[in-house]
């Protein structure tokens, strides 16, 4: 599965550490922008920008990543979730 | 009386943003400016430091940071009773009050250079004291004494913080390297200065234009702090700039410096200490209103209030 997750970016070292704890081998960020329920997020300077964070997993630690994510981040902060399945070339690396 | 350039930048970027222009400062470009200002604050302080004795500004050094945690302590009940907000919302606005502005203290230091008022040279010391007493407050008032707050992350999030480390950074350089070790760095941050404060002028009237919009939003009370809390702060700072006989142009950067309110250092710890309060209500008030009436109104002000006091 390929789990995308997009956020405030201040919370980036929070969520890799979250990740990383939770069991995820590896991920990629990059900037984003964009606008929500939160309002926009210009990406303009460090407290208005968003992140994009995707970790590729089995099916089983993106529902576990998903589930402890939601828990940890959800009620405070702006952040939305979504997986979808992916064909990778060397399953064995995830 | 011919205005000053650098205001005037900051006036294009508020028309820009006004007009809905695409300008933009590029992300990467605003970081390193705002670097750049914060290195040229602290260097400049550190040159200073080195040329005197530390231990008489030792008093000066507590009764700031004394001002520091009052000053929200003031905030919060107006924010309270009369505003009728959250406590989160009432402690994280208070918080941002109580901490100061770099960008508002280097168009002050600017504007003083421009008419030839003398400062103090330890200013940039007292500016990184000031930033942190409120942010401990804030938490303190939102969470409570009792409850247990994260202290360590928080403590963690305001020293690593850009601001400090910059700053405090740049301090220990020019402490350490004295003023002919830095002739060979003068051309970028002293020299530089003002031109790098107008680009950065430029971005915060653009950042700046994009608040206005929100302030609408949250009504007339909110207005009526951010002009009035800074207002009141810098009666504060000029008057403890006076007891503790500062110069005349010591007693308006004083008095400024109390006015300011912070935009990057509390935002980030509050995002991350009280994440219950919402981030946009204190950033509308502190950069959509807080700075452009220090920028533009303030600073002249407190100059004359310093100068009303020193007779």
């Amino acid at each position: 599965m390929l789990l995308t997750i997009v956020t405030e970016s201040l919370l980036e070292a929070r969520l890799i550490q979250t990740l990383k704890s939770e069991g995820a081998r590896g991920y990629t960020i990059t900037d984003a922008r964009g606008e929500g329920s939160r309002g926009v997020r210009s990406g303009d300077w460090g407290e208005e920008s968003n992140i994009r964070v995707e970790v590729v997993c089995q099916a089983d630690m993106a529902e576990h990543l998903e589930r402890c994510l939601q828990e940890k981040f959800y009620k405070d902060y702006a952040m939305i979730m979504y997986s979808q399945p992916v064909n990778v070339l060397r399953p064995e690396k995830f | 009386m011919s205005f000053d350039p650098i205001l005037l930048f900051f006036v294009l970027g508020l028309t820009s943003g006004l007009i809905r222009s695409p300008l933009r400062l590029p992300n990467q470009v605003y970081e390193l400016v705002s670097i750049i200002l914060l290195l040229a604050i602290g260097l400049k302080g550190g040159v200073e430091l080195a040329a005197g004795p530390f231990l008489p500004l030792l008093p000066q050094i507590l009764v700031v940071a004394a001002m520091g945690f009052v000053l929200p302590l003031l905030a919060f009940p107006a924010l309270i009773y009369l505003g009728r907000l959250p406590r989160v919302d009432a402690a994280s606005i208070a918080a941002h009050y109580g901490s100061v502005s770099v960008g508002t203290y280097a168009v002050a230091s600017a504007f003083l250079l421009n008419l030839g008022v003398e400062y103090e040279a330890h200013m940039p010391l007292l500016l990184v004291i000031l930033e942190v007493p409120a942010i401990i407050v804030g938490v303190w008032l939102a969470k409570g004494a009792a409850a247990r707050a994260q202290w360590k992350t928080l403590a963690h999030e305001i020293f690593s913080g850009k601001g400090i480390v910059l700053l405090l950074g740049g301090l220990l350089i020019g402490w350490a390297a004295g003023s002919e070790g830095l002739e060979a760095i003068e051309p970028l941050f002293f020299d530089a200065f003002k031109g790098v404060l107008a680009l950065f002028l430029l971005e915060m009237g653009i950042i700046t234009a994009s608040k206005l919009s929100d302030l609408r939003r949250y009504g007339i009370f909110l207005i009526g702090f951010a002009v009035l809390m800074p207002l009141l702060s810098a009666v504060i700072g000029g008057l403890l700039g006076l007891a503790l006989s500062l110069s005349v142009g010591g007693t308006a950067m004083l008095a400024t410096l109390a006015a300011s309110a912070s935009y990057i250092a509390v935002p980030a710890a509050m995002r991350i200490s009280v994440p219950e309060a919402n981030p946009s209500l204190s950033l509308t008030a502190s950069l959509g209103l807080s700075f452009p009436f220090n920028v533009l109104i303030g600073i002249p002000l407190y100059l004359e209030w310093a100068k009303w006091l020193h007779g």
